[in-house]
């Protein structure tokens, strides 16, 4: 089954913690599950500053300078990846770095139906 | 064999294994309502077929097959036949033989450790296992946690989804995660335990019910997974379940500890209880139920309550606050020291809690001060912490019992 691994936290602190990790270490976990195949994507994100918000209505593109909505924690980053089950999935999410400050939402991918 | 004999026998078999089978049925279709429905089928077929053929040698392994080729023909009639689900259902390996116990065990053990998967919250952990595991009805579960059954149903049809959705896999933990998971376990037990005796409310009879299904599960559990936790917390039920019949006198009004006619106490239970609790401790480091276990052990071997130990008593609280630090136990271990040092210096200790913030909700750290200051002629102290333990509460039985200790400071 696939998943994404939601890193949420609080940007203003993601690096600045005693336990914050160091881009390195991030990629580093990246790099071994991409060697073990388990890992489709994984990219960490620029802040939500920087988001702009695309809505389509009755045909009219409207655009909104930041997220889609204002939270106290934001998406920091993801990881798509291939798990056995939901087991394997939060065994590989209790090691995303980022999870010692901030929270990693796992949510299985729904498959599109023919 | 006539129809009626047959029935009884068939009854039976329901009664006993029909959890078995939905266990296994639910490993080898990976679809709870599938084979829920698929083993009803089953079971009503069996009737027929019996009446004809007579009763299969194993009649067990018999309504397991026949499950699952009701269930391809479930997937048919409900015009969601999809070719791929049913070719894995015939992919399962059938070289294991349904009738084999081992493997049954392990099914039931899988099935519990899915009801109680850290991933659900606890608040569907417990309908779910008392559903899936006891077979209790949505109804049934309803009245015990005084819920609409719409409630409970649509909390067990989430479960369900999210095992499904997220595929929470139907296994027994690996070696590494068995701590962790058995943990979570244990806790639906205790809770389903506990909603039973310490009734915050609902009928006594239904909550009876509560307290037989946990040692049930608890039994099931120690029988499938013999590991010195489980042992503990089985000996800690048998314990305070030994205690029900004293509780509370003949209009449902409380009765401490101490008034308690020890002569009601289930000694059955108790011999067990103790025993279990015993063994849980020789077996390696005392676990948090086992330590709760080997003080109410301590409390059920003393026949008058001036016998009881509390010195070890309260060894036995340091240990757990040493390892699972936690107010309440810090409160009980305060009312044991009161009753070997005298009432000021347990009061001391409770005071300091309540001081530091913490269990200022908790009524009966209130009653415990309440009565500790009675002890000491301290009325009015005395009065006001009852009083301030009756806001506090709204169980029935103990808010009559404050009432009646606050009557009796009256006129003193």
């Amino acid at each position: 089954m696939k998943y994404l691994c939601l890193v949420y936290c609080d940007e203003g602190l993601l690096h600045s913690l005693p336990d914050s990790p160091a881009d390195a270490e991030c990629q580093a976990y990246a790099q071994v599950l991409e060697g073990s195949g388990r890992v489709l994507a994984a990219q960490a994100l620029q802040s939500v500053q920087a988001a702009t918000t695309v809505r389509v209505r009755n045909g009219q593109m409207s655009l909104t300078d930041g997220p889609f909505a204002e939270t106290k924690e934001q998406l920091a980053g993801f990881y798509l990846i291939e798990a056995r089950d939901l087991n394997e999935a939060l065994n590989i999410a209790k090691g995303i770095p980022a999870a010692r400050v901030g929270s990693v939402e796992v949510r299985p991918v729904r498959e599109l139906q023919p | 064999m006539l129809g009626e004999q047959l029935r009884e026998v068939v009854d039976e078999l329901y009664r006993r294994d029909s959890r078995r089978i939905l266990a296994t049925l639910i490993r080898l279709l990976g679809d709870f309502d599938l084979a829920e429905e698929a083993m009803h089928e089953a079971f009503f077929i069996a009737v027929e077929r019996w009446q004809r053929d007579g009763i299969p040698s194993n009649p067990r392994a018999w309504l397991v097959s026949t499950g699952r080729f009701k269930a391809i023909d479930l997937l048919r009639r409900h015009a969601r036949f999809d070719h791929a689900q049913a070719d894995l259902i015939m992919l399962v390996p059938s070289d294991d033989d349904p009738g084999d116990e081992a493997l049954l065990g392990d099914d039931r053990l899988r099935l519990i450790f899915t009801c109680c998967h850290p991933a659900l919250a606890a608040d569907v952990q417990v309908p779910l296992t008392l559903r899936e595991v006891c077979g209790l009805s949505t109804e049934q579960i309803a009245n015990a946690f005084v819920q609409r059954p719409a409630t409970i149903a649509q909390r067990i049809v989430r479960a369900k989804a999210k095992i499904r959705d997220a595929g929470i896999a139907y296994q027994v933990p690996e070696q590494a995660e068995l701590a962790e998971r058995l943990d979570s376990v244990l806790r639906v037990i205790y809770l389903v335990f506990n909603e039973g005796y310490s009734a915050s409310s609902g009928e006594a009879v239904v909550r009876r019910e509560l307290c037989d299904e946990a040692i049930r599960l608890g039994r099931l559990l120690l029988q499938l997974l013999p590991a010195p936790q489980v042992t503990g917390l089985l000996a800690l039920m048998l314990l305070q379940a030994s205690r029900q019949a004293a509780r509370s006198d003949l209009d449902g009004n409380l009765v401490l500890l101490d008034q308690q006619d020890r002569r009601l106490w289930n000694h059955q239970q108790i011999a067990e209880g103790c025993q279990l609790a015993e063994q849980a401790l020789r077996a390696g480091p005392a676990g948090i139920y086992s330590l709760q276990a080997a003080i109410a052990a301590l409390h059920a071997e003393a026949l008058r309550p001036e016998d009881t130990d509390w010195a070890q008593i309260i060894g036995l609280y340091d240990v757990l606050q040493r390892h699972w630090p936690s107010p309440v136990i810090e409160l009980n271990r305060a009312a044991a020291l009161a009753r070997r040092d005298g009432p000021q210096a347990g009061l001391v200790l409770i005071e300091a809690l309540l001081q530091r913030g913490e269990l200022l909700d908790y009524h009966l750290a209130h009653a415990a001060c309440a009565e500790l200051h009675g002890q000491l002629g301290q009325t009015e102290q005395a009065r006001a912490a009852w009083q301030r333990a009756l806001i506090l509460t709204q169980q029935g039985p103990e808010r009559r019992y404050i009432e009646q200790r606050l009557g009796d400071l009256q006129g003193r």
